[in-house]
């Protein structure tokens, strides 16, 4: 595929999505409404089209099978993280000791930084201070929370896993 | 319609306890970071129960009463609610640890010292 055809699905995809979220929004289907989403879908869609599509990535629909599983995980991991912060916030000796830690990754697109930088944020006790080359700065709330980054590595592995980039 | 109402109100009480932690948080514990970690972590499952709540409510309307989706004087944008509120949940989920990592992030490059232990509460 060349590269213009790639543009034209790019804007395509984009015009398609906004269409459906516009249409799901307004719940209005006279002419005037339906007609104004799709101006709007078509002017965003051609400025802002490399935005949602960056690249044709191969192996999407297996990428998004593995992300799907991947976010039942992370969602679970939420719930424990919300009550290891319950737990220490409720408990009368308030058992923290904060640190900040540091580390190397192998992922390097950004949208596999994104995602183990939102996960590292959302699970139990760490939370992303600043991203630079693949270098983490984490600020962990106790010592366990943070060796579970250092020294596991659990997340880092299925984030790997889901973007297939080790 | 009792069994839904329970359940209903216990994603909403779930939710408001975890608010509530968020809040107790916040004011106990004793620098900038680590007050984060509490709200942070606790409003997101908060908010998002809150909403699960009544994501449960809207679909059981749907299922007891399959014939609401068909009365005319009904909107439409009415009868797209649940769809609202997933889209909610979504972008809370989101949007949430995203902006807890920008205040962090504008708090370390400001030079905001963290907290360690032993040390007295700010």
């Amino acid at each position: 595929m060349n590269a213009k055809s790639g543009k034209g699905f790019g804007i395509l995809v984009t015009f398609c999505a906004l269409f459906l979220f516009w249409l799901l929004l307004s719940g209005i289907f006279d002419a005037f409404h339906v007609g104004a989403g799709i101006i709007c879908s078509a002017i965003v869609a051609l400025i802002s089209h490399d935005l949602l599509v960056k690249e044709k990535g191969d192996k999407m629909l297996l990428k998004s099978f593995k992300f799907v599983i991947y976010l039942g995980w992370e969602l679970w991991q939420i719930v424990l993280a919300n009550f290891d912060v319950a737990y220490r916030v409720l408990h009368p000796k308030m058992p923290i000791d904060p640190l900040i830690i540091e580390f190397d990754t192998s992922l390097r697109s950004d949208l596999a930084l994104v995602t183990l930088a939102n996960s590292i944020t959302l699970t139990p006790g760490t939370i992303t201070i600043d991203i630079k080359d693949g270098k983490f700065l984490v600020h962990a709330i106790a010592k366990k929370p943070a060796d579970a980054l250092l020294v596991d590595k659990t997340m880092q592995n299925k984030v790997a896993d889901v973007f297939m980039e080790w | 319609m009792v069994i839904i109402d329970v359940i209903v109100t216990l994603f909403l009480a779930a939710g408001i306890f975890f608010m509530f932690t968020g809040v107790i948080g916040l004011l106990r514990f004793p620098d900038f970071y680590t007050r984060l970690h509490a709200t942070g972590k606790c409003d997101t499952l908060g908010e998002v129960l809150i909403i699960a709540g009544l994501l449960l409510y809207h679909i059981y309307y749907y299922i007891y009463e399959p014939l609401y989706i068909y009365h005319i004087e009904v909107l439409l944008s009415e009868k797209l609610v649940p769809i609202k509120l997933l889209f909610l949940i979504i972008f809370i989920f989101l949007a949430n640890p995203t902006a807890t990592h920008a205040i962090m992030k504008a708090a370390y490059k400001t030079g905001v010292k963290p907290w360690k232990l032993g040390e007295e509460r700010r």
